[in-house]
């Protein structure tokens, strides 16, 4: 045996042996003093072997024994903390991996709560604070893979990455503040940075090193959740770092090239969301995306089609990362394929939930302001084949927010693939949504784009005053001369005159049955105008004479086409409709029940006299109506001066009433509503049973369960308005029962649209049927019901869909408590 | 942003019929009084503090009042029927008894006007039994000064309305009558001859006012335009521009007593007020439903409208300091 290794385990042996068994304090110092040689910090330093020795053998037997002797008493063997002082010493200043291993064994054995845990955890804390991390880590970046060294790196990893975890479980509520995961991992990524720059050193300094380590605790970490915590430090830094130098670029394209594969998607969705724009991504990353076939799936399948999460900014500096390098922009080129394929597809638009839809477009517009004319030119049919395809389906679709979708990427799609032709344009309202895709579909402007866009703003405001006073010398320049003692009356400030339009010529009908003959007969579109902006007063001014032909009047207008370009037609038309509808209720609302599965209307016709049933409903059934009719008195002319000006006598008369006037209580100031009966009730069967006759049976034009399936969804909201209007009424029951047979029959049905409209309408359902009457007649309706309300609210993939159905439930349970207390006693 | 169209003051309900005459006069201790004349042939006396008519005249036997004007000295009334009559009216102490009346010749809407000077020798114009004759008289006397009649070539057509007034540097009067072709005539009284004329609209001349101070007027018609003339040398009519209006038809018009402000009654239901220097449009006022016949303009700035919808409103607008 080596004498040099003997006489150095003679010493630890005796060293040991002693701290376990002596009490005296002054012994127990000196032989710590001498273990210090070893540690190299004494001015009598032990030989470089046998530290080498102490350290590779001993230094952990050393640790636990001074673990073990932890106590109050034997710290309390010397004053002033000594002793205290010289065992953190070997923890603080030994080699740092195993210190680290000992402490975090020590502190997961010990009993808790106890002394010796609480003095670990403090030791631990001082441990990080002195930066001593960045030394276990080091320490892993020089070493070269050995089995057994692998199994130590392991063993640290899970350690490092797991001590919050660990801590807080052995600590519960004592657990230090610097143990907080989002205080640890800010510091880990500290240490992580101490070592890279350590790394780069030595680098420079020709050394080889391996970062594996770091990686696989970055890796590790973010797996664990903690990208916000620990990128947050590193990413900033890193930026600057990598700025214009070529070392610290390679190091870091290795450190993340060097995560395992199955840390990998989390490290890359961490960096996507850190990175500050494209350029910086790029310059952290590299070409990773060509080197790993792992990267390359996360970043160009994971993050663009199986998930949807990501900020438009992050998507942007996604795909503008994939665009900056000619390797990448291959990839760029695949994923707009596919996206494209994907926005398409029919059945990805019925499926996919709206956020994601939302999600794909907006990349696909990213993709489209990325890439180049040539490029795109290179697979235009391609392209524009799904794009076709997404645009029929899109436009096809019931909800307003896919076909808005739909026309603002065909509108950007068609422009940037076929630049030469006319240009696609469709009309759509601007909202927010729309305004941020558009935004998107705009070349990225340069680093500097915006301050220097901002310029050229500023001369153009500071114009406009020069030419304002300009124009406005003009006229007075012409009028100065003749009369200067009359010139004093230049403060007259004119009065919006906006209002003044050129007067209707008095061709204004003044009776129902005038109305109608120049509705049908006359070619003079003025008339016909004044005509049909007069219907609506006429009829609701006389009841009688609209109940004498109210039936061609319905016909008349429901055939009413837009011959002339009047503004607001289609309100006009609606409000005439519906007055008519709501003075001959009976026959009228018939009719135009009857018209709704007749054979020659086109679908707007059909959807018209939904909305019309459905607001003349609404009117019926307003409380109060009849009241507010006739207060309505001549419409008009006979506006009142407005209420500001109250003569000050009696401004002042009432002051001194109040003043005088002593008041014990205050009763309600608002005027109650009149109470009346339900107008709608008589009649709700008029509106309501037709329409529910022959949804099944398709005619040659109108097939409500095949194409025509946005009208279905309109016949299931306007039905369901309906019985809610009906609330209150003798009808409502029957009523309930033929709808939720109606929600049964169509309840898988594949349209988003017609779903929420049957889920409004059990709703209704549930609302207008009196509970008792609910459950002694339709138990079987309400169980079956229920059940498929459970199954909508769980796996709907329309939100608004699952928001619905779980209204619907808890109106369920609602009806459920109210019974239960009356049952009960 | 400019404010909202003002809304009027108070309006005046009562009349019973629409209101084709209106005039401000002085009551008793100072107080303003309203005239109002009706198409039922009543004149109604409207106190503006009470905002209740004080008294009801019925001179005109049913027949639309078109024409009402006070004489400066007492208070005395002028009210020209379309019954074929000029009463004269006595309302001193409450009184309100047709003191004089002047037999018409003429059925038109021509509005008849006086220059009053002193109550000795007064003068008045009125359409002539020919259909294109202006007559003028001197009253009290009721003799007539002179028959104007214009040349036999002329095709002036009727007159459509008619103002005197005496340029304070000649003693002459003057009649500035508006015919039924759209020309505006100048007519010297005493000699009887046409001074000037110009053709400023298309369609008989249906008002105009004059701004004596600055020798310049203006007239409406039933087109959709404003001419704005000028007597240079108060001798020749010259145009000095047309003003358009969004909708065709002006019954009547009035200048502000300083200047400022001239309105205009439309037959489209609208009031418009313009700055007179500049004919710059500064409000249009829709509060009435009905054509509106006639405005006028109180010494303190009040503006008054008559309409066919049976209600006068009376707006205080750009209140002269």
């Amino acid at each position: 045996m080596d004498p040099m290794a003997s006489a150095v385990r003679l010493a630890v042996q005796e060293a040991v042996r002693i701290l376990s068994s002596s009490e005296d304090g002054g012994h127990i110092i000196s032989t710590l003093r001498s273990l210090r040689r070893y540690l190299g910090e004494t001015q009598t330093q032990a030989p470089p072997e046998e530290q080498e020795e102490f350290s590779r053998t001993h230094f952990s037997t050393v640790l636990r024994c001074l673990v073990g002797k932890l106590s109050p008493d034997w710290l309390g063997l010397m004053p002033d903390g000594q002793l205290e002082e010289l065992w953190a010493s070997f923890f603080l200043e030994g080699p740092a991996d195993q210190a680290f291993l000992v402490l975090m064994e020590s502190i997961e054995g010990a009993a808790s709560p106890s002394f010796r845990l609480m003095k670990m955890a403090w030791l631990l804390a001082r441990f990080l604070s002195a930066g001593r991390m960045a030394a276990v880590m080091e320490g892993q970046c020089g070493q070269q893979a050995g089995p057994a060294s692998r199994l130590l790196q392991e063993t640290l990893l899970t350690r490092v990455v797991s001590l919050p975890d660990r801590l807080g479980n052995r600590l519960q509520r004592e657990t230090l503040a610097a143990f907080f995961p989002q205080n640890y991992f800010p510091l880990l990524g500290e240490e992580v940075l101490r070592v890279l720059h350590v790394v780069v050193d030595s680098l420079r300094g020709g050394l080889d090193c391996s970062i594996s380590f770091l990686s696989q605790v970055l890796g590790k970490a973010c797996v664990h959740g903690r990208q916000k915590e620990i990128l947050g430090v590193l990413v900033p830094r890193l930026t600057v770092l990598t700025q214009g130098n070529c070392l610290w670029q390679r190091v870091c394209w290795r450190l993340v090239e060097c995560v395992p594969d199955r840390a990998m998607e989390a490290v890359l969705k961490g960096l996507v969301e850190a990175a500050p724009g494209p350029d910086v991504l790029s310059r952290l990353l590299g070409n990773l995306v060509t080197k790993s076939k792992k990267a390359q799936f996360v970043m160009t399948q994971k993050l663009l089609f199986l998930q949807y999460s990501c900020p438009t900014p992050v998507l942007q500096s996604l795909l503008g990362y994939l665009a900056m390098d000619s390797q990448r922009r291959l990839l760029l080129m695949q994923a707009l394929k596919e996206l494209l394929e994907t926005w398409g597809s029919s059945s990805a638009i019925r499926h996919a939930p709206l956020e994601q839809q939302c999600y794909i477009s907006k990349a696909v517009l990213i993709c489209l302001a990325q890439l180049g004319e040539a490029e795109l030119r290179a697979s235009r049919d391609e392209l524009l084949a799904s794009l076709m395809e997404g645009v029929k389906s899109r436009l096809d679709s019931s909800l307003p927010p896919v076909r808005r979708l739909g026309m603002i990427v065909a509108e950007v799609a068609s422009a940037r693939l076929h630049p030469e032709g006319p240009p696609l344009k469709f009309q759509y309202e601007e909202d927010e949504l729309t305004r941020e895709m558009l935004a998107l579909a705009a070349p990225q402007p340069a680093a500097d784009g915006p301050s220097e866009a901002g310029l050229p703003v500023a001369p153009v405001s500071g114009e406009s005053p020069d030419q304002e006073t300009v124009d406005g010398g003009g006229p007075q320049a012409g009028h100065e001369g003749s009369d200067s003692e009359l010139d004093s009356d230049d403060e007259l400030i004119p009065y919006d005159m906006s209002g003044d339009r050129e007067q209707r010529s008095s061709k204004t009908p003044a009776y129902v049955r005038d109305c109608l003959e120049a509705l049908t007969a006359s070619e003079d579109w003025e008339r016909w105008e004044a005509a049909l902006r007069a219907l609506e007063g006429l009829v609701l001014k006389s009841p009688a004479a609209t109940c004498e032909v109210s039936l061609e009047l319905a016909k008349v207008l429901l055939h009413l086409e837009e011959k002339t370009a009047v503004a607001g037609f289609e309100g006009l038309r609606q409000r005439a409709l519906v007055a008519v509808t709501v003075t001959d209720p009976a026959r009228v609302a018939e009719y135009l029940a009857a018209q709704f599965y007749a054979l020659n209307y086109s679908l707007r016709q059909r959807m018209d006299i939904l909305d019309v049933l459905a607001l003349a409903a609404q009117e019926l059934s307003r409380p109060g109506r009849l009241g507010r009719a006739a207060q309505r008195g001549p419409p008009g002319p006979g506006s009142q001066p407005s209420g500001a000006m109250i003569p000050d006598w009696q401004v002042v008369v009432e002051e001194r009433v109040r003043r005088k006037t002593r008041r014990f209580c205050k009763g309600s100031v608002g005027r109650a509503t009149a109470a009346g009966p339900n107008e709608f009730s008589a009649v709700a069967g008029y509106f309501f049973f037709p329409l529910l006759q022959r949804f099944d049976r398709p005619v040659v034009t109108f097939d409500l369960l095949g194409d025509d399936q946005l009208v279905l969804g309109r016949l299931a909201h306007t039905l369901g308005a309906l019985i809610y209007l009906a609330v209150n009424t003798a009808v409502a029951v029957p009523m309930g029962k033929a709808l939720l047979e109606f929600v049964w029959a169509l309840r898988f049905h594949g349209d988003t649209y017609v779903r929420r409209g049957l889920l409004s309408a059990v709703s209704s359902v549930l609302l207008s049927v009196p509970a008792e009457r609910l459950l002694a007649d339709l138990p079987d309706e309400l169980l079956e019901a229920r059940s498929w309300l459970a199954d909508v609210a769980e796996q709907d993939v329309d939100e608004d869909c699952r928001l619905l159905a779980v209204k619907a439930l808890l109106l369920l349970e609602k009806l459920r408590d109210r019974l239960l207390p009356l049952s009960s006693p | 942003m400019a404010a909202p169209a003002p809304d009027p003051q108070f309006v005046l309900r009562g009349a019973r019929s629409a209101v084709h005459a209106l005039h401000f006069c002085d009551g008793a201790q100072g107080r303003p009084l309203l005239l109002s004349g009706s198409l039922h042939g009543l004149v109604h006396v409207w106190s503006l503090q009470t905002r209740r008519p004080l008294a009801t005249l019925d001179g005109h036997g049913g027949q639309c009042v078109t024409w009402l004007h006070t004489l400066p000295w007492g208070p005395q009334l002028l009210s020209q029927g379309r019954d074929l009559k000029l009463c004269l009216w006595d309302l001193e102490e409450g009184r309100n008894a047709v003191v004089d009346t002047v037999c018409l010749e003429s059925v038109g809407f021509c509005r008849a006007s006086v220059l009053a000077e002193a109550p000795r020798r007064w003068m008045l114009a009125v359409p002539g039994r020919g259909s294109d004759e202006v007559q003028v008289l001197e009253l009290p006397s009721k003799t007539s000064v002179s028959c104007l009649k214009p040349a036999a070539g002329a095709r002036l057509g009727m007159p459509m309305c008619l103002q005197l007034w005496q340029a304070e540097s000649s003693p002459r009067p003057l009649l500035l009558a508006g015919y039924e072709d759209g020309s505006l005539a100048l007519w010297d009284v005493s000699a009887r001859k046409v001074c000037s004329r110009v053709a400023c609209h298309s369609e008989p001349v249906m008002g105009l006012a004059l701004d004596p101070r600055r020798a310049r007027g203006v007239s409406g018609s039933a087109e959709k335009a404003l001419a704005v003339w000028s007597l240079e040398g108060q001798q020749a009519l010259q145009v000095c521009g047309t003003h358009e209006l969004t909708n065709p038809g002006i019954a009547d018009l009035k200048i502000r007593p300083d200047s400022k402000i001239l309105a205009t009654a439309g037959w489209d239901h609208r009031v418009r007020v313009f700055q007179w220097r500049t004919m710059r449009p500064l409000a249009v006022l829709a509060f009435h439903s009905a054509t509106v016949h006639c405005v006028a303009f109180d010494a303190a700035g009040l503006l008054a409208a008559g309409s066919g919808d049976q209600r006068i409103s009376v707006w205080s607008l750009y209140p002269p300091t």
